[in-house]
């Protein structure tokens, strides 16, 4: 209970800053973007599996909204969100059906390979995808109805932290739930696993799709708001940085990424105004921190004021 | 006489130049206590782990009440009802002793749901009883990795009993169990295995609970059954006096 106030209270905080710092809007509009697959990475990272290649997910669920706007002329919002969201879990269907075998070093590079094929298609397929120029992406209708670019951009924020939290709370009974319960266990003891009867491969299919659509709405919106994709969403930097951001916020509930991604993103634009060379030495030194002083990330700190809060 | 519940036929499996099976015939038939004896490193695990399918035989066939599981893989077996403690326990170390059962209930029945918790009130309670019956009751809400060993056993067997199995195959069962809770132990676990009837095969090196116990004792040595009758004759035969329980 005290864990779900500190988040609502969290919540209410990042719905509250961008009102006094209009700017920030757009920083925290990316902060869901990053957070929704860096959510969908910390999914696989409970079950000891490190993704160097979620990325592709995340360009998937961009491009998605690419082509139905400036291929399609589907500029509606809704239907790009889902069709994002049902792309790229049919892209983590395909792909997660042969990741599911591999463990350690093997599936982070065996990721990190498919998504630099995806990068290269990309950059190449001039005439589909725009090769390095990219896609432009218009502003799109919302519920049938015309808005202009900066209400958008507050429905997106809003609605986007609205998303958030829906999709928090279900990947939270998710994670409860045996199956997600089973994940930890696959890092733990894959073979006991197996001496329940229960198919490994399946429990980590499930949650590579699952991760999948999380980082594609997390492509989606950031296609949404920056109105411009390239190729670079799949380039393997972005997949490390959302590896990052789910192991700065931790992997100890749904609320981590999210807050581990405000806290890269807010470094990351305050460093471009005040510090425009020291922004990697910042984030190295916060994550340095976070390793050696919080193994369970960020979202560590709620967890030890809620357990106190919890003594008698 | 019924077909035996296990059949295991001319089965052989080779690691490098051990013959860890050597043409093992063996029935396990349903309802008996069986008890396996024989020195370290002759064959006893490698048994189990070929009849649930984590070691696949070079030759022969493993029969489960006619059905040949020979290339079947471990939850295949499992689903069809043979369950398996470990020398080693192995246990969920990232859950407490009461999640490690949970799990192991929950694999039992209905497993695939991915909205509803883990620790239903249905699943919490069988949890529980399994947890008293192997003697952990006061453990639940223990991280199981830091147990004791003979603790970690004792999970680990209650892992196996929540699959409710038919045959049940228990790797040395009492090793790491302080002394004077063998027995207690023993008592416990056959008690629930005769009221269920449940089929047991258990390896054993202390032969007071192998005389107490088992209906009947087989003798492996160097990857082959050397003697299997009722443990009155077998214990006292006096090549498995000599050969084995003397090295024991
Ligand atoms: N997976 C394996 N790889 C290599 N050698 C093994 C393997 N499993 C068992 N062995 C060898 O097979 C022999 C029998 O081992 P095991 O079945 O564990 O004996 P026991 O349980 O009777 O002590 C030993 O020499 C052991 O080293
Ligand atoms: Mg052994």
């Amino acid at each position: 209970m005290l864990h779900f106030i500190i988040i609502l209270a969290l919540a209410a905080a990042f719905a509250a800053i961008p009102a006094f710092f209009p700017w920030l809007a757009f920083v925290f509009t990316l902060v869901l973007a990053k957070g929704f697959a860096a959510l969908g990475v910390a999914i696989l990272l409970r079950a000891g599996l490190i993704s160097i290649g979620h990325a592709l997910f995340y360009a998937v669920g961009a491009y998605t909204v690419g082509f139905l706007s400036s291929r399609a002329g589907v500029n509606l919002l809704i239907p790009q969100l889902v069709a994002a969201a049902v792309v790229s879990g049919l892209f983590g269907l395909v792909i997660g059906l042969f990741m599911v075998r591999y463990r350690g070093i093997f599936f982070a590079m065996l990721n990190l390979a498919v998504s630099m094929v995806g990068y290269t298609l990309l950059s190449k397929l001039y005439t589909l995808t725009g090769g390095t120029d990219g896609l432009s992406i218009a502003t799109p209708r919302v519920l049938g109805m015309t808005v202009g670019r900066e209400a958008f951009e507050a429905i997106l924020l809003y609605g986007g932290l609205g998303l958030a939290f829906v999709v928090g709370i279900v990947v939270h009974r998710y994670l409860k739930s045996p199956m997600g319960e089973a994940l930890p266990a696959v890092e733990s003891n894959e073979i006991r696993l197996e001496y329940l009867g229960i198919a490994v491969p399946r429990v980590l299919l499930f949650a590579y799709v699952g991760s999948a659509v999380l980082a594609g709405i997390g492509g989606a919106i950031h296609a949404l708001i920056v109105g411009h994709i390239t190729p670079d969403l799949a380039y393997w930097t972005t997949s490390g940085q959302l590896v990052l951001v789910a192991v700065l916020g931790g992997i100890g509930g749904v609320a981590g990424p999210f807050i581990g991604a405000t806290f890269l993103e807010s470094v990351r634009a305050a460093a471009v105004i005040y510090a425009p060379d020291a922004w990697n030495i910042i984030i190295g030194a916060g994550l340095l921190v976070v390793i050696f002083f919080l193994p369970r990330g960020l979202h560590g700190l709620i967890e030890r004021i809620t357990r106190k809060g919890e003594r008698p | 006489m019924s077909a035996p519940l296990l059949s295991v036929r001319g089965v052989r499996v080779a690691f490098g130049g051990v013959k860890a099976a050597d043409g093992v015939d063996l029935d396990v038939n349903a309802g008996e206590f069986l008890a396996i004896i024989g020195p370290n490193g002759s064959g006893k695990t490698t048994f189990i782990n070929l009849a649930t399918g984590y070691v696949k035989p070079q030759a022969g066939t493993i029969r489960l009440e006619g059905r040949d599981i020979t290339s079947a893989r471990p939850r295949d077996v499992t689903k069809l009802g043979i369950a398996r403690a470990f020398q080693i326990p192995q246990l969920f170390t990232e859950h407490t002793v009461l999640e490690n059962l949970m799990l192991a209930v929950a694999a039992n029945q209905g497993f695939w749901r991915w909205q509803s918790p883990l620790g239903s009130p249905a699943v919490r309670e069988a949890a529980m009883d399994l947890l008293t019956t192997v003697g952990l009751a006061d453990m639940v809400g223990a991280s199981s990795n830091a147990l004791n060993e003979g603790a970690r056993k004792l999970t680990d067997i209650a892992l196996a009993l929540a699959l409710k199995p038919r045959l049940l195959l228990l790797d040395e069962p009492t090793a790491g169990v302080s002394t004077d809770e063998k027995f207690p132990l023993m008592d416990r676990l056959a008690a629930v295995l005769r009221e269920r009837g449940v089929t047991a095969v258990f390896v054993e090196h202390d032969m007071d609970l192998v005389r107490r116990y088992a209906d009947r004792v087989v003798v492996w040595n160097q990857g082959r059954v050397v003697a299997d009758g009722a443990p009155d004759a077998v214990l006292t035969d006096p090549a498995v006096l000599r050969d084995v329980v003397g090295v024991l």
